[in-house]
């Protein structure tokens, strides 16, 4: 089974994400739900990837890697956007304060958090590198 | 995405077909956008065909709640997935919005 692909930074392309992030689980028999929370993390990441570091410019590139060893779940995602995400600036959002003022973002990463077991991203240089990683049962 | 449309008199029912990201979410909000939508006494969404939402579609209805509330609309939720509500829990949504079993209950409301 195919465990890497590239992807240049179009929002057209998180479909082709999703689509090779569950081909490449098929196999491991994961319920419908924690398929779909995997599935969902990492169209999070990669759209945020593609959307706000790498501001849909098509001619930059997104390369995911994925494994699974040990029953954990890796997926690696490198960019070489100027702008990379500082976790360090995270906040819990209120969802209730988010209704008030209609805001439409900023929930994406919380999804991410709550669904994976670690999250790491990584700068080095102008290369930025995202794990995610997650126990599959 | 496909969104398909119903009206009755006091009710718009959009019919969701496919997977909501941060590329389709565009045509919901469009829709949602749309001044006559708070001509309805409810705004109903039916998520059978709805296979996928990512925060950008749950964005969407975030974005537009206040709104409807403010106009006097109700917005609800049936025939949901259990992934795609899955998706509403993990976030705490299932208890800001209105999300019934079927669209008997939504019409009930």
């Amino acid at each position: 089974m195919k465990n890497a692909i590239r992807i240049s930074c179009s929002r057209h392309n998180l479909k082709v994400v999703r689509d090779f992030v569950s081909a490449y689980l098929a196999t491991y028999g994961l319920s419908d739900l924690q398929l779909n929370q995997i599935i969902l993390a990492v169209d999070e990441v990669v759209a945020n990837l593609i959307i706000h570091a790498n501001h849909e410019d098509e001619s930059q590139f997104l390369d995911l890697r994925l494994s699974v060893e040990q029953q954990v779940f890796e997926i690696e995602i490198q960019d070489d956007s100027k702008s990379s995400y500082q976790p360090s600036l995270y906040k819990e959002p209120d969802l209730q304060e988010h209704i008030r003022i209609g805001k439409k973002g900023g929930v994406g990463m919380t999804l991410v958090n709550r669904i994976m077991d670690r999250v790491e991203f990584v700068t080095i240089g102008s290369h930025n590198v995202c794990r995610l990683y997650k126990r599959i049962v | 995405m496909k969104i398909n449309q119903q009206t009755t008199e006091n009710t718009l029912t959009l019919s969701l077909d496919g997977e909501l990201d941060a590329s389709s979410s565009v045509l919901l909000d469009s829709e949602l956008t749309k001044p006559e939508v708070l001509d309805y006494k409810k705004v109903l969404i039916d998520c059978q065909r709805l296979n996928y939402i990512s925060s950008a579609g749950l964005g969407v209805f975030i974005s537009h709640l206040q709104r409807f509330q403010d106009a006097g609309v109700k917005l609800v939720f049936f025939n949901m997935q259990e992934k795609v509500h899955n998706v509403f829990e993990i976030l705490g949504l299932d208890a800001l919005m209105t999300i019934v079993p079927s669209e008997a209950d939504a019409t009930a409301l």
